[in-house]
């Protein structure tokens, strides 16, 4: 027993070295696990670092203007120097304006009334409204802010404008000019629980259908079934609606009681059709299932399938306008961002519940969700192979 | 894909003497061979055996034959049907069991039972998945998790499984492979019955005593065809003669003796050694010397299908390489 300590010592380096070995050959012999290691943290880093924007600059802004002139032209481009706005339309009614805010294309609405430059002239002190979509606080905080400052900007633009204009010089001793009306839509009192709830419904349901049906065909090959079902007079489409099916009523199940608990615990409302809710939900957990399901055609193990879920996640929360501003990402990220179901979603649930929007006005959102799930769809049929070969 | 074979059609096959009829098949994964230019015919309802050592080819071929692998070259029918271009068809009517276990672990016996039955739309699954496990002799375990059963009930669950859609053809891939001599023979039993009800069945597998169970056996080894017809024709074709020696010790004899011209074959077989050649005379000249030997016993013995097979085997490996 006098050489057992040595010698123990001596053998557990010599297990654990063995092991260790053991375990580097595998690590390096599982390509897609190895690239993904060195791959998750460099392009994760490039595209967040660049893409993640807390105070959004250039948000979408709606103008509806009621006239054109000189002194609405200069407010509105006093209003675009703020760096936080950027005009990208003009309605024509105030109900094509809503309709933008409502489907989301537009996170402001400048209305400016008639008569609004003869108003200020005449000392009046006018009023201009600005509509805020407040459901994310946190992307329609710091523009409200800066729009407080624009008065006073706008205000000696105006008076230099109409010093040097036909009506002479009365308006120095009245101030202010004009005034900036600021309207906080659908979530006034800025609650941020408002836009998490219903985001956290997009993100849960993300998550879990991903790994669900991630997991369903590798866990055939794995498990050596797969060579029996293979054998089996079923179509590769058969087998994916099979799997996916199950897991429709999971989510739907899932999507309740989200709902169900935001409303008791934080009050969230549910101004938009509950219908139309749980109708786009479903479409939006059969996307996710059928992404879901690609990845398991594209692994070759299940921990390849887990890992690609969590590359294809990451993205989803942190771009889809879940955990920062949409809006303030640069347009690269954007139109990533349009091809995650999850920006979509989350565009139709906070429509929904928030700011009770209808099928009209998200159909964009609709027709794309729809097509991202199609297109997934085709491709795990396609990949779905038929043969070991 | 027509909608018939969405249904069960027992009558709607092609009438042909044989169940499998396949020429030339090739099949290569990289640049390595596994199957070269296979030509096999199996009559309805015989026992087909398929030997061959590990790695031989003998799972790409029952693969190629269900559809599950594309072969590289060749063609042939299966039940009559394209193997080429009726794989689903033809899956509908045959019964393949895999080398492994694959059902599903995580699923009761009768519950495996039910999804193959609906999968293959046997009328009225749920009985037709309980009278499966009463003739299975399950009873008493159709609660129980596959994957908890031993191996020779999995093997019975399997074999079960396969048969449950009433199929034309069996493929059964090493399917006594780990399990228990008793279980072995009724498992023959029971393919000699399906056998007698008409069914064909090829299977493949490593023991000879379970070739020698078969009306017709084929012989591959890397990748090759090397001989086929009922088990005395292949020992008679292989044209080999041998003798057997015992009362020395044996890995030194078959070392001196397998130096020898004239000798093509030696295989110690507990305490005796089994000498073979080709040539009569050679072989006879070769063991002369060894004959004077004292202590030594030496016998004129019929060469068994194991002693063929290992020549045969022996030949394709000098002529592959």
């Amino acid at each position: 027993m006098s050489g057992g300590m040595g010698s123990s010592v001596g053998g557990l380096f010599r297990r654990v070295g063995a092991m260790m070995r053991k375990e580097f050959l595998q690590l390096l012999r599982d390509r897609v696990s190895f690239a993904t290691m060195i791959s998750i943290p460099l392009l994760q880093l490039v595209l967040f670092g660049y893409a993640i924007n807390t105070t959004p600059r250039h948000l979408p802004t709606a103008v509806l203007a009621y006239e054109n002139t000189a002194l609405t032209r200069s407010i509105l481009a006093a209003i675009e120097n703020t760096k936080y706005f950027k005009v990208v339309s003009h309605p024509t009614s105030a109900a094509e304006a809503d309709h933008q805010m409502l489907a989301g294309e537009v996170s402001f609405i400048v209305e400016i009334p008639a008569g609004f430059e003869r108003a200020v002239r005449r000392g009046e002190s006018p009023s201009m409204l600005v509509a805020a979509d407040a459901t994310d606080p946190v992307a329609s905080g710091s523009a409200i802010a800066a729009l407080n400052a624009l008065v006073d900007t706008a205000v000696k633009r105006e008076r230099f404008a109409v010093e040097g204009g036909p009506e002479g010089s009365g308006l120095e001793s009245a101030p202010p000019a004009f005034q900036i009306i600021t309207h906080a839509r659908y979530n006034p009192a800025a609650v941020t629980q408002l836009n998490i709830v219903p985001g956290l419904l997009g993100t849960i349901l993300t998550m879990t259908m991903l790994i669900f049906t991630a997991l369903s065909v590798t866990r055939e090959i794995e498990r050596g079934t797969m060579e029996t079902l293979l054998a089996m007079p079923i179509r590769p489409v058969e087998v994916m609606l099979g799997k996916i099916a199950p897991y429709v009523l999971v989510g739907a199940g899932q999507a309740l009681l989200i709902v169900g608990a935001g409303r008791l615990l934080f009050n969230v409302p549910m101004i938009g059709s509950p219908g139309l809710l749980t109708l786009l939900t479903v479409l939006f957990i059969v996307a996710n299932l059928s992404i879901g399901y690609t990845f398991s055609t594209l692994a070759q193990n299940q921990l390849q399938a887990v890992q690609m879920t969590f590359m294809y996640f990451l993205p989803n929360i942190l771009l889809s306008g879940f955990m920062f501003p949409f809006a303030g990402m640069p347009v690269w990220a954007q139109w990533l961002a349009e091809t995650m179901p999850l920006t979509h979603y989350l565009r139709m649930v906070r429509g929904i519940m928030l700011k009770g929007a209808d099928g009209t006005d998200l159909a964009q959102d609709i027709v794309a969700l729809g097509a991202i799930m199609l297109v997934a769809m085709f491709i795990a049929v396609r990949r779905f192979r038929q043969t070991l070969d | 894909m027509s909608e018939a074979a969405d249904t069960l059609p027992q009558g709607s096959l092609p009438d042909v003497p044989y169940a499998i009829e396949v020429e030339g098949l090739s099949k290569s994964f990289g640049d390595r061979v596994v199957v070269r230019d296979l030509t096999m015919r199996v009559r309805k309802g015989q026992i087909y055996g398929f030997l061959g050592p590990n790695g031989s080819g003998k799972t790409t071929t029952i693969r190629m034959l269900c559809g599950l692998l594309t072969p590289d070259s060749g063609r042939g029918t299966c039940l009559g049907l394209n193997i080429l271009t009726q794989a689903r068809e033809i899956r509908r009517h045959v019964g393949y069991m895999t080398q492994r276990f694959s059902l599903y672990a995580d699923l009761s016996v009768r519950e495996n039972l039910e999804f193959v039955a609906r999968v293959y739309g046997v009328p009225e699954p749920v009985k037709a998945a309980k009278a499966a496990v009463e003739r299975l002799g399950l009873s008493g375990r159709d609660k129980q998790l596959a994957g908890s059963l031993s191996g020779g009930w999995k093997q019975r669950l399997a074999l079960g499984a396969c048969i449950l859609p009433s199929p034309q053809l069996l493929l059964l891939d090493e399917p006594t492979a780990g399990v228990d001599p008793k279980a072995r023979r009724e498992f023959w039993a029971q393919i000699h019955e399906l056998a007698a009800d008409g069914l064909t069945v090829l299977v493949s597998t490593h023991y000879m005593d379970e070739a020698e169970r078969c009306h017709e056996i084929a012989y591959i080894a890397y990748g090759e065809l090397l001989a086929q017809g009922t088990v005395d024709e292949v020992v008679a074709g292989a044209g080999l003669f041998t003798w057997s020696v015992s009362g020395g010790d044996p890995a030194p004899l078959a070392r001196e003796l397998s130096a020898l011209p004239g000798i093509d074959m030696v295989a110690p077989f507990g305490s005796s050694v089994h000498v073979g050649g080709h040539d009569a005379a050679a072989l006879e000249a070769a063991i002369a010397p060894f004959r004077e030997r004292p202590g030594l016993v030496w016998r004129r013995d019929e060469p068994t299908l194991e002693d063929v097979f290992i020549d045969l085997m022996s030949r394709s490996k000098d002529n592959f390489r």
